[in-house]
């Protein structure tokens, strides 16, 4: 109990609580502004949780995802590589997960396990690439990263509407009853919201997580190259290695996003002239929880949440959702740059430290 | 022949955006501040101009409005983009990190700005008075390059005249020899008395403004008006045009009028048989598959400014 309290002491912990606070603040704020009430609007992002089972499960569903994004963004992280290709990494997994859900025909469970190695898998190939021509040509991966997701995007275009179609709409056909991953009987439990397998995997990544950067020699090797690749290169570690493995984890976390949301949310794919933007989040979330296994499971509830919630406001309250992402984006910066943060609570820090 | 010269003239169009936003991209990178946030520049040029070019119209200045709209752009993102300037100078906050959240910041309070102007609606109304083209006199009737050159929106001539201006200043003068060593070496820079995090203020601000004018360019000859979906992964490419073309005014505007022929391509060749074979997927993927085989095949050689990322601490040697 003692660990647990001096984990919230640590200003690591301070810093993310405080810009919570204040990018809530500010967001009630701006709806002062445009002439609405924050206190309803937060009232109602509240309800819209927690009303009811369904809301509940909902929520629940919303925010697996951005578990699995922040856990992707943070190993990269971890090993001192910024994977904003995230987004592309969620395609290739929706496409991977597609392709088996629509192409293949296996009994019940097995189809959908074979889906769900398939998409996780093709996924990490599109990020070991970038790892690769990191480690081989020594291209940013942030640049890589980028073209990479529209690549992605516009080669799953290509595929769904040449070999997946569903004649006269923008999206793709539907993946067979085999291979879903919904959990039925939970899902009628909570009237209705879409519940799947895919809660479980994370809760099981968030574990693997921890233990592979924390006990194991090939984890110990990717926090060595991110603190400092150099020395990591001279103990005789090899760093394009450790990089390549790094991003095919990071790519599975990010295609196993995508196919829970093709095999146990959708059904199918849509056809979006954009990516969804969950791997922009899941920067949000890795930064905000710290890149530890805890902390980035406790960002993607409070993001998840948040993001859930904020459809319930232009109902409760009438005010635009987008309010939340304003939200959520000052929350990162505030993180991201701690020094604001204390500029403006420098007496709170200073009370702090004399009593510590 | 009119085939090719509309070819000319489409590419010129589609380009102007990514010009503008490119050279912002530079400016900034230029001083060593990563500009991840040009998409967001973009969206904030497009919604000032959409919004203040509105305003203009409706209060009767006409022909000024979209002038009005282009200049409102340019100054309003000097306020936005100064926030990434202080983030990342100030308060040393990861440049990447930051540029994200510009890029979220903008898409979302646009949105939300958009709705409660006016009144919930998720676009801006559709302006009436957008520049046209502007053909100038003598040149625009030479046969097939008057078309293709001399016959394109005012937009076009300033992005192109932007170029030159920003070629010359980086290339030919002090304040471009300080903006380059600033990058390059903000130590060195610093010992002989030049003011590091000043210039980089400069550059980051006016990056954002010019990235901007990209922006507004969209709204007030294409669209003509702001919707969210306006800008749609085009400060990317321009993100893709600044490394392209190496850092390099010319070049990254080189590597628009590229990526921009991939756009105009797509459009005229759409008549011909062989063309409508290839799918339009490809087109679009063309400008990053580019961009990628390209770094794949020449590094070494496209080098990004030393000091790309450091944030600068007084006295750092």
């Amino acid at each position: 109990m003692n660990k647990l309290m001096s984990i919230f002491r640590r200003e690591s912990a301070v810093i993310p609580v405080v810009s919570i606070i204040i990018g809530l603040v500010l967001g009630a704020l701006i709806m002062l502004l445009g002439g609405y009430d924050p206190l309803l609007a937060y009232d109602s992002l509240v309800t819209k949780i927690f009303g009811s089972s369904y809301d509940i499960g909902e929520a629940l569903r919303t925010i697996v995802p951005l578990v699995m994004c922040g856990l992707a963004v943070g190993i990269a992280f971890r090993s001192g590589l910024f994977n904003i290709g995230v987004d592309g990494q969620i395609i290739m997994g929706s496409v991977g997960a597609l392709i088996v859900g629509t192409k293949l025909s296996l009994p019940a469970p097995f189809h959908a396990i074979v889906a769900v190695i398939f998409g996780g898998i093709l996924g990490g190939l599109w990020g070991a690439l970038i790892g690769y021509i990191k480690a081989k040509r020594g291209i940013n991966e942030v640049i890589t990263s980028i073209m990479f997701n529209f690549i992605a995007l516009y080669l799953s275009h290509y595929l769904i509407r040449n070999f997946m179609p569903q004649a006269g709409t923008q999206r793709s056909a539907m993946i067979q009853e085999s291979a879903s991953i919904q959990i039925g009987w939970l899902s009628e439990l909570m009237g209705g919201a879409r519940i799947h397998w895919g809660f479980l995997l994370t809760i099981l990544a968030v574990i693997f997580y921890s233990i592979y950067l924390n006990k194991t020699k090939w984890g110990y090797e990717l926090r060595a190259v991110g603190l400092n690749p150099d020395a990591a290169e001279y103990a005789g570690m090899n760093v394009s290695k450790v990089m390549v493995r790094t991003m095919f984890i990071s790519g599975v976390f990010g295609g196993l996003v995508g196919t829970f949301e093709v095999l146990g949310v959708f059904k199918y794919i849509a056809i979006n002239s954009v990516t969804s933007g969950l791997g922009f989040d899941g920067i949000a979330v890795a930064l905000l929880g710290g890149n530890s296994a805890l902390g980035v499971l406790l960002s993607g509830m409070l993001i998840g949440a948040l993001t859930y919630g904020s459809q319930g406001m232009s109902f409760g309250a009438e005010v635009p959702g987008e309010i939340i992402r304003m939200v959520i984006g000052f929350i990162i910066f505030f993180v991201a740059a701690p020094g604001i943060v204390k500029l403006f609570f420098r007496p709170l820090f200073n009370k702090m430290e004399k009593k510590v | 022949m009119d085939i090719i010269s509309n070819l000319i003239n489409g590419t010129l169009v589609f380009s102007t955006a990514l010009i503008f936003a490119a050279l912002g991209g530079l400016i900034s990178e230029r001083s060593g501040v990563i500009n991840i946030g040009l998409e967001g520049f973009m969206v904030s040029g497009a919604f000032f101009s959409a919004v203040i070019a509105y305003y203009a119209e409706t209060a009767g200045l006409g022909k000024l409005s979209p002038w009005m709209g282009i200049i409102g752009a340019f100054v309003f993102t000097a306020i936005f983009s100064s926030i990434h300037a202080i983030a990342t100078i100030r308060f040393k906050a990861n440049q990447v990190v930051s540029g994200v959240v510009i890029n979220i910041l903008a898409a979302s309070s646009t949105f939300f700005l958009v709705k409660l102007i006016f009144e919930g609606s998720a676009e801006s109304p559709l302006l009436s008075t957008v520049f046209h083209k502007f053909k100038i006199p003598l040149l625009g009737d030479i046969p097939f390059l008057g078309n293709a050159f001399f016959n394109n929106y005012p937009t076009t001539y300033i992005a192109i005249a932007f170029v030159i201006i920003i070629y010359y200043v980086i290339y030919r003068t002090a304040t471009g020899l300080r903006l380059r060593a600033v990058g390059e070496h903000p130590g060195a820079a610093d010992t002989v008395g030049v003011k590091v995090n000043r210039m980089r203020y400069m550059a980051v601000i006016l990056s954002g403004s010019i990235a901007a004018l990209g922006g507004a360019t969209i709204v007030l000859t294409s669209n003509g008006n702001f919707a969210f979906n306006t800008i749609s992964g085009q400060g990317y490419i321009a993100l893709a045009a600044v490394i392209f073309g190496k850092w390099n005014p010319i070049g990254a505007m080189l590597a628009s009028l590229f990526f921009g022929l991939a756009q105009a391509v797509k459009d005229q060749l759409q008549i011909f048989d062989f063309a409508a074979s290839i799918p339009n997927e490809f087109f679009y993927m063309l400008p990053y598959l580019l961009t990628m085989l390209v770094l794949i095949g020449a590094v070494g050689k496209a080098r990004a400014p030393k000091a790309l990322g450091e944030p600068y601490e007084v006295g750092k040697r």
